[in-house]
């Protein structure tokens, strides 16, 4: 693949992702389009349906290797989850935890439950946690790609952390309520959905890289995105009491990391809270509110060049953090 | 039904479940057995600290107490709509309690999920959609989105929507239909600490919901699909 052109994961469907991300032609589709297995709720409503509700699952190899696979589209519905796309996840899940392939990779993009069919759509989502723990427990990871339009959100956002290992590209995007959301709730001083700077650097590829939430940080390029799947492979995590406690103790020193006041004196320091020495003290301010300002907090000195950066510069700003803990 | 009169119909004054805010935490006894109790009220949004102190009390009763039943009491308004949560992860956050819940079930402890007042998406997903199985009380909501929001989003009218729901329970919000669907197993009424009690020992540990959907008519189409993946 050396030497050819940069493909946009991002720019492709789907099907094309799953086509040049996995081996090539060794990609089998179950329950694919011409079996037209849909939503009834789409059509009771009289909105257009797909003939695979927004999802492509089956089975392929990655660098010789069986996985099984879903694709989700998000340009049928923003991918948003319903029963049968939902319910196809789950027996995607369900036959790993039958047949142990080497992994399952979730290509996701989704801007979380179906609102067409919320009700089914929130139930099948737990579902589709639940199912993927059972896989993980079995030990077989999942492996998550985030690099489309819709960026992954909502129940889907959920879904992602459960994973083993998590890898966005620095246009990819990974939260819970989109912009608008939050917008139309608290208003435009809240969050202003409008501002793009200000939407990636809360939910896109490179904060959630710097912070810690994705494992990969790569260029929107299918052949990237392979070449980080393959990394992915090998990159299960156990998922017992003690990998819980140490997840459990990451948030909270990021909790308090971010609550601390800084720059006032006789304020509890950060200090002893590990990695977070040489924090550029910003006065009175009151917990970080802005991205930059975290990173900063979690020794970043680089932090406010960061929006500029490319995803290798931003990569090699996290193995120097990583060396200084 | 506020949480101080539920966990006095449940328990009796056997419990130490108190407030801190919109947290609850404690224990109670149930037939001379200790049960941890930890969930949220004043229909609470679930931002990332909430969910990170609901988590830590799960982690501890795995540590502390193994086999000790678990009881989440559910009263959200969904997750909460803020910028600087997203910043911090809150997805993450809310993962980590689902998958801390998770963990308790695989570790042998029986939870259960009560919706008491008001469930809503994202803070419900990872509470009492994750434990063994979630109940409700009858005058509890559940819900995504109201008729109206609805409405707006799918530029269809609510007399349309609300028509169409009386056969659907997709579309609608309510607990009954949530029971239709299989997401919960069953309402609680009358005599509460009976019900719990019967929780405890009939609730199955794997996830039947849409074998429960396929059978109540609710949800028909989720576990023929799964079934169809498996044989394809």
């Amino acid at each position: 693949m050396s030497g050819s052109i940069r493909i946009s994961f991002s720019e492709c469907s789907a099907r094309e992702r799953i086509a040049r991300v996995f081996d090539e032609h060794s990609f089998t589709e179950w329950l694919p389009p011409a079996a037209r297995v849909m939503s009834p709720h789409l059509a009771q409503l009289g909105v257009p349906s797909a003939f695979d509700d927004g999802v492509a699952i089956g089975s392929a190899r990655l660098d010789g290797h069986t996985v099984f696979v879903a694709g989700q589209e998000g340009e049928f519905m923003g991918g948003g989850v319903g029963e049968v796309h939902g319910a196809k996840l789950v027996g995607l899940f369900k036959r790993a935890l039958r047949d142990r392939p080497q992994a399952v990779v979730l290509l996701a993009e989704s801007g979380g439950v179906r609102l067409h069919e919320a009700n089914a759509g929130l139930i099948a989502v737990s579902e589709v946690m639940r199912a993927l723990l059972d896989v993980r427990n079995a030990g077989v990871p999942v492996i998550v790609l985030i690099g489309g339009a819709n960026g992954c959100f909502g129940g889907m956002g959920l879904v992602a952390r459960c994973a083993d290992h998590v890898v966005m590209s620095d246009i990819g995007r990974l939260a819970m309520s989109g912009p608008e959301v939050i917008e139309a709730s608290h208003g435009v001083e809240e969050f202003d959905s409008r501002d793009r700077a200000l939407v990636w650097r809360t939910t896109g590829g490179k904060h959630r890289y710097l912070i810690g939430d994705c494992d990969q940080l790569i260029d929107d390029d299918v052949a990237a995105f392979r070449d980080a799947a393959i990394l992915g492979l090998s990159m299960g995590k156990p998922l017992d009491l003690a990998a819980l406690e140490a997840e459990h103790a990451l948030l909270a020193r990021r909790l308090q990391v971010a609550d601390s006041v800084e720059g006032v004196e006789g304020v509890d320091s950060v200090d002893s809270v590990e990695g977070v020495e040489g924090v550029d003290c910003v006065e009175g301010v009151e917990g970080a509110s802005d991205a930059v300002d975290l990173w900063r907090r979690m020794g970043i000195e680089q932090a406010a060049a960061v929006p500029d950066m490319s995803a290798a510069e931003v990569r090699a700003l996290r193995r120097q953090e990583e060396v200084t803990r | 039904m506020i949480w101080t009169e539920l966990v006095a119909r449940l328990f009796g004054a056997d419990h130490d479940i108190v407030a801190d805010g919109d947290f609850l935490s404690g224990s109670a006894r149930l037939d001379g057995d200790a049960i941890t109790v930890v969930g949220t009220t004043n229909h609470a949004p679930i931002g990332f600290a909430l969910a990170l102190r609901q988590a830590r009390v799960v982690l501890d009763t795995i540590a502390l107490h193994p086999r000790r039943p678990i009881l989440l009491l559910v009263d959200t308004q969904g997750q909460q709509l803020r910028r600087r949560d997203e910043m911090l992860g809150i997805n993450r956050a809310m993962a980590h309690l689902g998958c801390s819940i998770d963990l308790a079930r695989r570790r042998g402890h029986r939870v259960i999920g009560l919706v008491y007042e008001q469930a809503l998406s994202g803070g419900f997903i990872t509470s009492g959609l994750i434990a063994d199985a979630c109940y409700a009380l009858p005058e509890a909501e559940i819900r995504v989105m109201r008729i109206p929001a609805m409405a707006r989003v799918t530029k269809l009218s609510e007399e349309f929507l609300t028509r169409l729901s009386a056969s659907n329970p997709v579309f609608a919000p309510g607990v009954e239909n949530y029971v239709r669907m299989g997401g919960v197993r069953s309402l609680w009424t009358g005599d509460l600490q009976a019900c719990m009690r019967e929780a405890l020992t009939t609730t199955p540990t794997h996830d039947c919901r849409a074998e429960d959907g396929r059978a109540r008519g609710g949800r028909t189409l989720a576990a023929a699909v799964a079934e169809q993946v498996l044989a394809a």
